[in-house]
């Protein structure tokens, strides 16, 4: 079909939309990134204010904060104190939506929505229909996850990892109960629609590419989308399967996680079954999953980087060639999680082996981020300002992983406070940094104005500031041998002189929540009254910025344009301007690059 | 005191950011400057910033380092801990350089390359030189790394000792209770089934198993004839249910008498709550359990943990080489104790798990243990000596 009559077939469409098909159930991969997005905003809101209220806690242990009490509530918070069972719950629904909610659905949710059919050239995904479900399947699962927390029993409070038989028995403690439930069936509806998400993905960028884009033009935050989504289609069903048999060890009496159990004082009848085998199941998602997360804001950081550095990406082959390494390797590694669970010392060097192989593909992409960097014309946007301290926590987190990976060191570190330390540095951190960059970057995309720039730079720097405020104490405290997921320290001697490192770790998470709310503002205020916005402020080579400001249906209003040559042509020589979109053809003897 | 610090950063914060909106708002009425258009000034602003940023960032690393260092966990107590340590000393050097390094790289950078007028960036799409160094420096690191990583894993699995001291810790929600094995040195099958007010970890004797099973059958008498009375069909069967489930326990428990298991070797086990104490220079392999759910063995004074899974019997193997007393004088603490903790989540008391380790002199710890209850002497009256035991602490 000549793309003429197709872009006429799509604004012939344009006469019958309604507001719901619009906005509601709308198939355009334009108006669902926005869903994603809005929804990983609302669930990062929560999952932010979750950690404020449980590290009040952790701050002033078993001080009265009024704030508690409102929010809680007289059975959770009783007098102001934070009941240890509701600590649990809120450690464990604040991981759950900081990693799945947030940066896996609002992350690549949004922008492989919104860049993949842009930047590849293509008037939508493979299967708007698909799309939309995927959306919708995520609302759901999102919308339950939240009521969860308001059950009776608290929600479910096995930690993110929920290891059975914690949570398989109801009576281990009371967030094992329905909240539980609650807990697996979000889950279930999460990995549905990750899944039809990731499938399209996959196929459209396979698929849909317009003439010229060859596989090496894609820009690299493509091939991030593409490798994250070929991740998320292998590693997420075994999560499925977890879940699923999780769920009859619950309610049909199997025994696949359960051995000789008394539980609350109830000989349990199951024998012969193992939770070390959910354990494997789980990182074996678990693990490619926090590169499920990282890799998407890796792909926009490189944009970034490049644009605002006005000059190539470093070594663009080889940053390809990292991201698929790292997405191989992050299937052979999961068995880092498990040195102390009483794993075959054998495996456990082959799993040190694999695991301190990424450092590898890491540390190239690393250099090539400072390369770029290296003679530069640097612009500071706010999204640049993100991508640089994306590199900065890429590299502070990931150096720490080394530690963690090495199983001998891991027996001294593993479940203590150094493994969140790490965790958040890269997570709470690095991916987060790509997903504020690609809003910053991307919001006249998505919405057709301006951000604020100098709220953006406080934004940044305050949250940079309390960032490391807040995480890289917590390394201190894991040395000092102080286990997670502990609702008080009080009891141990040992840990009395790190009072004054929780209350300091408080605070500045206290600060970096309020500097949330300043990209809150910026970002709602922006999208309904911000400057409007120019074609392609950032003067930028991609094809999304050859569509117009206003959202249509098909993308471009004419034929779609053909791509002649790679994304990274910045500054190049012998043009007067210091960038080259992908559509200017050749000259007669330039080369490629 | 500290409250008042924190209403008052609250109150600061909220007050620059209805400040800075209001800026925003005016400056948005004044200027015809579009939001992409970065300033001169800004961009130099920011850039300065980076460069601040390394010393500030620097700066932190080595406060929290003065700081808290101090803190941070003493010199290993066992053998094996000393390996670990010099490992983390390697990698420390190793990261905290490439840490370093990177970050002066990466501030200084976006500080000198800032945007200047009239210039260009100078195009560079890649070098294979340049990747190739980069490629194979982080490998050789890397291997040196792993190399050293396994050498010492590999040490810390083997065990020196024929014949170690053996102790079984066995975890539930929320306390561990250390079991010793008496004069034999040989630790007696124990089995959930067997768990009783009198047998707390299930150990296995024949006295157990009969008491368990007479237990059962008075327990399916009893349900037998509450199915004489007159019930609903669903109470009827949930009784049903219950007989068949105690017959099939009863089969289970059947079954130790037949097998070949030494079932004397539990006899003079001794069993201790609150407070496990280990000789010095001796090696330790512990054998660990689980009743409930996974609780994990941490002594992190040791370098020593160790998940407890229900179903399965772990082991991990260590010899201490500090005492108390001579840790007590190191750390100048006369309070001091070494602590085992449990930490892999467990419930809603998952924080408060412990139990305190003592590490002495062979022959005080002869001492002690000649004070310790056997099992089978204890089995009828362990609810006394528990709670004595406690009390004590
Ligand atoms: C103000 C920001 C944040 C603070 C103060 C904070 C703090 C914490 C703390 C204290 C824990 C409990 C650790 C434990 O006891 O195991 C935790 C858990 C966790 N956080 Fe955050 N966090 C923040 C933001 C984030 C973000 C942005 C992410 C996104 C990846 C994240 C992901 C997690 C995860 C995965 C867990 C583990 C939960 C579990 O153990 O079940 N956090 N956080
Ligand atoms: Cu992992
Ligand atoms: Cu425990």
């Amino acid at each position: 079909m000549s793309n003429v009559a197709e872009a006429h077939a799509h604004a012939h469409h344009e006469h019958h939309e309604t507001f719901v098909s619009k906005y509601i159930f709308s198939m355009d991969h334009k108006m669902i990134a926005r869903q994603f997005l809005i929804t990983a905003v609302i669930m990062g809101v929560v999952g932010m204010m979750l950690s404020i209220m449980f590290r009040l806690q952790l701050g002033w242990d078993g001080e009265s904060f009024a704030l508690l009490n409102t929010l809680l509530g007289d059975k959770w918070a009783p007098n102001g104190v934070l009941d240890k069972n509701m600590y649990m719950s809120l450690v464990t629904i604040h991981g759950t939506i900081m990693v799945f909610f947030v940066l896996t659905g609002g992350l690549s949710g949004t922008f492989s929505n919104l860049l993949i059919p842009l930047q590849i050239g293509a008037r939508d995904m493979a299967s708007g229909f698909l799309n939309m479900l995927s959306y919708w399947f995520f609302f759901v699962s999102s919308i339950i996850m939240l009521l969860s927390l308001f059950l009776e029993g608290g929600a479910a409070s096995g930690g993110w990892t929920i290891y059975p038989p914690l949570s398989a028995l109801p009576q281990a403690m009371p967030g094992s109960g329905a909240g539980m439930t609650w807990w697996l069936i979000s889950m279930a509806l999460f990995v549905i629609s990750s899944l039809l998400g990731s499938l399209n993905y996959i196929v459209t960028i396979l698929n849909l590419r317009t003439k010229g884009m060859k596989m090496t033009r894609l820009p690299l935050t493509i091939w991030a989308f593409l490798v994250t989504a070929i991740i998320g289609v292998l590693s997420f069903p075994v999560l499925l399967s977890a879940v699923v048999l999780l769920i009859m060890d619950r309610t049909m009496g199997t025994a696949f996680y359960l051995s000789d159990i008394i539980i609350a004082g109830e000989v349990l009848e199951a024998t012969g079954g193992s939770p070390i085998l959910y354990e494997h199941l789980f990182w074996f998602l678990g693990h490619p999953e926090v590169y499920i997360v990282l890799i998407p804001a890796l792909g926009i950081t490189s944009e970034v980087i490049s644009t605002s550095s006005r000059k190539p990406i470093f070594g663009y082959r080889a940053m390809i060639g990292s991201i698929c390494a790292i997405g191989f390797l992050s299937f052979i590694v999961w068995g880092h999680h498990m040195f102390v669970s009483g794993m075959s010392p054998f495996l456990g060097s082959v799993f040190v082996f694999t695991t301190l192989l990424i450092a590898i593909p890491s540390a190239v992409k690393a250099f090539n981020y400072l390369t770029t960097l290296w003679r530069g014309n640097i612009v500071f946007t706010p999204a640049m300002l993100f991508s640089i301290g994306l590199v900065s926590t890429f590299v502070s987190g990931g150096l720490t992983g080394i530690i963690l990976a090495d199983s001998a060191l891991d027996i001294t570190v593993h479940d203590t406070y150094f493994v969140v330390g790490h965790f958040h540095i890269v997570m709470g951190m690095s991916a987060i940094f790509g997903m504020f960059a690609g809003v910053y970057h991307w919001f006249p995309k998505l919405f057709g104005r301006m951000m604020n720039t100098k709220l953006g730079y406080v934004h940044f720097w305050l949250t940079i500031i309390s960032g490391y405020g807040v995480f890289f104490p917590m390394h201190f405290l894991g040395l000092a041998g102080a286990p997670r997921r502990y609702y008080s320290y009080s009891d141990y001697p040992m840990f009395e002189n790190m009072v004054d490192l929780n209350q300091f770790v408080t605070i500045f998470a206290i600060l970096g929540g309020l500097a949330q709310l300043i990209l809150l503002y910026n970002f709602f205020y922006s999208a309904m009254y911000g400057q409007k916005a120019v074609q392609n402020p950032w003067k930028s080579n991609t094809l999304e910025w050859t569509t117009p400001v206003e959202h249509i249906h098909g993308n471009w209003p004419g034929a779609i344009p053909e791509v002649k040559r790679w994304p990274y042509d910045y500054s190049k020589p012998g043009f007067e301007e210091d960038f080259v979109p992908q559509t200017v053809p050749l000259g007669p003897d330039e080369e490629e690059h | 005191m500290t409250s008042i610090f924190v209403v008052l950063i609250i109150a600061m914060a909220v007050i620059a950011i209805a400040q800075l909106s209001r800026i925003h708002q005016l400056s948005n009425n004044l200027r015809g400057k579009r939001e992409e258009d970065i300033s001169d000034t800004s961009n130099k602003v920011n850039a300065f910033l980076m460069l601040s940023s390394m010393f500030v960032y620097f700066g932190f690393v080595i406060w929290q380092m003065v700081v808290w260092g101090p803190y941070m966990l003493p010199e290993a107590a066992s053998e094996h801990g000393k390996d670990i340590d010099q490992l983390f000393a390697v990698n420390w050097f190793i990261l905290l350089t490439v840490f370093f390094g990177v970050h002066v790289l990466l501030f200084y950078f976006p500080f000198k390359y800032y945007r200047r007028k009239g210039t260009k960036a100078y195009y560079f799409t890649h070098d294979n030189k340049l990747e190739f160094i980069w490629t194979i420096v982080p490998s050789v690191t890397l291997a040196g790394i792993i190399i050293f990583g396994l050498i010492t894993w590999n040490k810390i699995q083997k065990t020196e000792d024929e014949n170690p001291l053996r102790i079984e810790l066995y975890a539930k929600q929320f306390d561990w209770t250390a079991r010793y094995t008496g004069s034999d040195n040989e630790m007696g099958n124990a089995n959930y089934l067997l768990v009783s007010g009198s047998n707390p970890l299930g150990i296995m004797t024949k006295q157990t198993i009969n008491e368990k099973l007479d237990e059962y059958a008075a327990d399916i008498a009893k349900l037998q004839a509450s199915l004489a009375n007159v019930m609903p069909d669903h109470k009827r069967e949930e009784v049903e249910d219950k007989i068949a489930v105690y017959e099939r326990f009863v089969a289970r428990i059947m079954d130790f008498n037949n097998t070949k298991r030494n079932l004397n070797a539990g006899l003079d086990d001794q069993l201790v709550k609150g407070e496990m104490h280990l000789p010095i220079g001796k090696e330790v392999e512990f054998f660990i359990r689980s009743q409930d759910v996974i609780h994990s063995a941490f002594m992190p004074h040791f370098r020593m943990q160790m998940n407890a899974v229900p179903g399965e019997i772990t082991r991990f193997v260590m010899k201490p080489t500090i005492t108390t007393e001579e840790m007590r004088i190191k750390m100048d603490d006369p309070d001091f104790n070494y602590i085992l903790l449990c930490n892999k989540i467990c419930g809603s008391a998952h924080y408060n798990m412990q139990m305190d380790v003592i590490v002495e002199s062979q022959a005080e710890y002869d001492q002690w243990m000649s004070e310790q209850k056997v099992f089978i002497a204890e089995s009828g009256n362990t609810e006394n000596s528990k709670e004595n035991k406690i009390a004590e602490l």
